[in-house]
Parts: structure tokens; C-alpha cells; sequence
């Protein structure tokens, strides 16, 4: 199971890359394991905001469809829209081409909230919940 | 409710099986991944574990009678060995189950049905049971299934019988022969829209047939298949699965199965009913659709036609083989042409989608 050092977790399997005032969020290797092959991206609309705990984004794969909540609230700046034609990226590389939004953070200490790589690692070894 | 596990379960976790709580058993969803073993069985071979499946056997001199009024197709057409697929309704014509009838003997046969709903068919066969002399023994538990499916079946059991199987022709059985010098019943039937085999053998003699079913077939490719691509290879070729395209709110001519409803062949459970859908076409139907926007349609979302509510998707997912997003739904007669525009309500959104024609894979030669 691959779980950088650098990123942050929400506890519903997102990663979360700070750059500035921007998160980057995706969802972890041991989501895209476990959600299997990724057929369909539901992405939000750019410029749009979320507040932290809302559902923005949908992945389905074959068998599952599973909600994709804000780790953080704020403005979404950017959408991967390369999601579009290549689902599978999410599978691929969930903390690379497999990115799914970043969000103009509005609340920095809202990242307090979130797991580091030791606790996301020990969420994940417990079988997620 | 316990779930339960088959004789293969310690097998599966052995082998990277994903395992997963469906209709009360514990079984492997996917090993690899769903759409890398939906290719495998359509190139090559996949192993499946269907030890869930229920086994009935009915014996006595009313054998026939009792089946003739218990499903709708008709049973006296079977020859010794020889295997038919049909629906079983209730009075009101709504489907109880759809099963396998192997013919052993004209006074012996063998029942498969659907592992979720093996109590309501035992009870409901119990009660259809009490005017005919027959004899039926639920040996669910004390039969395993292995079904190995995909061009390279034959190839891949033949390595380990001596019995020539290119005389097994589709939809016949041989009652028993050794493979891998285990006594099973050896069916060609299955339920991916291949070549393939239903093996039943004893529990005991499961996990080694699995074993050495992989050894023979891994180099040619053979792949351990999970319950994921079971469904995504039976949904391309439009095969019903109880719960979704059948119920007992849906009749087997509402599903589009009226070639197994043969309403010549004497009294039988729904007969009326049928006969009645039969001859003024049924109200609702199950097509076939493809999304023509970006959607996934998934069962139970609405279906609608300029704004009204017209059905219902039965089954939606990604097609692997057509790398399409599909769907099975039932929905009034009146739209059920292909090229009808539907829309497909998801997450509260319409999303445009079109009738298409079934099935929606066909394999080749066939």
C-alpha cells in the first residue's frame, strides 16, 4: 500500500497536497484497491465552492459508486478534466495524473483535522473504517 | 442472518479473492480486477466458485407430471442428459425463480436454482409436491459447483479427463465422469455467453479440482473470476439474473422470455396469466439501453420519457467487452423500440440514453 509521507488523509480516503493556499485532493491507493477498475468521473464545476464533509465528486467503478467529500472547504480552482476520457487514471495513479480537484482553501485550520501518513496508514491496515 | 461460505473460501482468500457478502454467502467479488478477468473469459478461461447454487433432485414415478405444472417450459422434450433452461411462477405469473433441469432418468431429475433463493423455492416446490408421487432432497449442502468458462474451457478440461468432451454439445451433461481422477457431473452450460463447463462435484473434492484446474490452465491463461465480472459478462449478453430482470413482480414474458414459456404443453403455474401477456403483448417490457450522455445507470434509478416516470433500470454498469455504459430496464410497451430516447435519472439529473437491441455481445460463430 503506497502512502506518502508528504500528503495528508481524511478519514474517507482522500489525500490532500498543500501547495500555498491551494489543496490538491485525490483519493488514496487503498481507496482506488478497493474500489476497483474506475469506469465514470462525476467532476464538480470549476469555480464552484464546497464546504468541508460535502459530497463534490462521484467515481463509479463496475460495481461501486462512491461519493467523493471536500477534505477541505474553499473554492474549486481546478477540476482534472483528463478524468473525463481516462477514468482509470484514478487506478493508475491515484497521487499523480489520478488527481481529482484542488481547492482554493477558504479555513486553513481545517487541515488540522486531517490524518498524517502514520494514522491514514493505520485507518487503512484496519480496513478503512 | 450468518453468512455462509463455501467449501472454496479458504481457496479464494489463498488467492487474492476480494471477498464480499452476496444473497447470505460469503464469495470473492473480483482477484485481479473485474474488467481483467471479463477479458479473460472472453479470450481465454476463467474459474468460477457457484458452490452457492442450490441443487434440488426430484425422483418418483410423478417426476415429470410435477415438474410440467412447476415451471413453463416443457420438461417432456428433455432427453436422458440433456438439459433445459426455464422459469418457474407463481399462479399469478410472477417468477418464483429461473433454473436448470437436468433429465438423469425419466423418473429422476436435477433441479439448479439461485443461491438466494433456495428456502422459497424449497418451500414452494414442497407445496406444488403434495398431489404428485415424487420425492425431493435438497442437496445444496452437499454439492459443490466449479464453473470454468471461455473459449479455452475444452482445452483446459481435457488435459485433465480422458473422455473425448467435443461430443458434449451445449446444454447436455454427462452424469458422471473422473476429471483429475475426481468422480463430478459435468454439465456444458454456464452463464457468460462462452464455451464453458458447470463441474458439481463433492465438497470435499472442491478445493483440489480448483487447484488443479488452475495448474493445467494458468499457462494458457486462465484467470480465478469473481462475482463482479459473473455479472458484467452475464449483463452483456443479456442474460436475466433473479432480483433484477425476473421477480415476483416480473414474468418471464415481461423479460422477454417467452420462448421458455410453452403454453401448449398441458396446466402449469401461471399458464393463464401468460397466456394472457402472450397473446396481447405484456404491458411492460425489459430492454436494452445505452447511455448517450456521460452516466452510469445503475438498478433501481428511474427511467423517463419527456419527463414522465415510463420504468425502471433493472441493471447498469460498464460493458467491458463493448466499453460502453449499458443498462437492462423494464419499462412500458409503448416505448420499448430501439432508438427510443429515454432518460435515466441519476443522482437527480437527467441523463440521456437510447433503446438498443439485445443482446448486447454475441460471441462469434454464434
Amino acid at each position: 500500500m503506497n502512502i506518502p509521507k508528504e500528503l495528508k488523509y481524511s478519514k474517507d480516503h482522500e489525500w490532500v497536497k498543500v501547495e500555498g493556499n491551494v489543496a490538491i485532493i485525490g483519493v488514496t491507493d487503498f481507496a482506488q484497491s478497493q474500489l476497483g477498475d474506475v469506469v465514470f468521473v462525476e467532476l464538480p464545476d470549476e469555480l464552484s465552492t464546497v464546504k468541508v464533509g460535502d459530497g463534490f465528486s462521484v467515481i463509479e467503478s463496475v460495481k461501486a459508486v462512491s461519493d467523493i467529500y471536500a477534505p477541505v472547504s474553499g473554492k474549486i480552482v481546478r477540476v482534472n478534466q483528463a478524468l473525463t476520457d481516462g477514468p482509470d487514471l484514478i487506478n493508475q495513479e491515484p497521487y499523480g495524473e489520478g488527481w481529482i480537484v484542488a481547492i482554493e482553501i477558504s479555513d486553513s485550520s481545517e487541515l488540522n483535522d486531517l490524518l498524517d501518513s502514520d494514522a491514514y496508514a493505520q485507518l487503512a491496515a484496519e480496513g478503512g473504517h | 442472518m450468518t453468512v455462509k461460505q463455501t467449501p472454496l473460501y479458504e481457496t479464494h482468500l489463498r488467492y487474492g479473492g476480494r471477498i464480499v457478502e452476496f444473497g447470505g454467502w460469503s464469495l470473492p467479488v473480483q482477484y485481479t480486477g473485474i474488467k481483467n478477468e471479463h477479458q479473460a473469459v472472453r479470450t481465454k478461461a476463467g474459474l468460477f466458485d457457484v458452490s452457492h447454487m442450490g441443487e434440488v433432485v426430484v425422483n418418483g414415478p410423478d417426476a415429470l407430471g410435477f415438474l410440467q405444472r412447476l415451471v413453463t417450459n416443457d420438461v417432456s422434450k428433455l432427453e436422458r442428459n440433456q438439459i433445459l433452461y426455464t422459469p418457474m411462477c407463481y399462479k399469478h405469473g410472477g417468477t418464483v425463480d429461473d433454473l436448470l433441469v437436468y433429465k438423469k432418468d425419466a423418473d429422476h431429475y436435477l433441479l439448479v436454482i439461485n443461491a438466494a433463493n433456495i428456502e422459497k423455492d424449497w418451500n414452494w416446490m414442497q407445496e406444488n409436491a403434495e398431489e404428485f408421487d415424487v420425492n425431493l432432497t435438497n442437496i445444496s449442502n452437499e454439492t459443490a459447483q466449479i464453473a470454468l468458462q471461455g473459449p479455452l474451457s475444452e482445452t483446459i478440461v481435457s488435459k485433465l479427463t480422458d473422455v473425448p468432451l467435443s461430443e458434449l454439445k451445449y446444454y447436455w451433461f454427462m452424469p458422471e465422469i473422473e476429471i483429475a481422477g475426481k468422480k463430478v457431473l459435468l454439465s456444458r452450460t454456464g452463464y457468460t455467453g462462452e464455451d464453458g463447463f458447470e463441474i458439481y462435484c463433492s465438497p470435499n473434492d472442491a478445493t483440489y479440482l480448483w487447484d488443479t484446474i488452475m495448474e493445467v490452465g494458468s499457462p494458457l491463461g486462465l484467470l480465478p473470476a469473481g462475482l463482479g465480472c459473473r455479472d458484467t459478462l452475464r449483463f452483456e449478453v443479456c442474460f436475466p439474473l433473479y432480483g433484477h430482470e425476473l421477480s415476483a413482480d416480473i414474468s418471464p414474458i415481461e423479460a422477454g422470455l417467452g420462448m421458455f414459456v410453452k403454453l401448449d404443453k398441458g396446466e402449469f403455474n401461471g399458464q393463464e396469466t401468460l397466456q394472457e401477456q402472450k397473446t396481447n403483448g405484456p404491458k411492460r417490457r425489459i430492454v436494452g439501453f445505452e447511455m448517450v450522455d456521460r452516466g452510469v445507470a445503475r438498478a433501481e434509478y428511474p427511467i423517463l420519457v419527456e419527463g414522465s416516470y415510463v420504468g425502471v433500470v433493472t441493471t447498469g454498469t460498464y460493458a467491458p467487452s463493448l466499453d460502453k455504459n449499458l443498462g437492462l430496464g423494464i419499462i412500458q410497451a409503448e416505448y420499448v423500440k430501439v432508438g427510443q430516447k429515454i432518460d435515466i435519472e441519476i443522482r437527480g439529473k437527467n441523463v440521456s440514453a437510447q433503446v438498443i437491441s439485445k443482446p448486447f455481445y454475441k460471441r462469434e460463430g454464434k
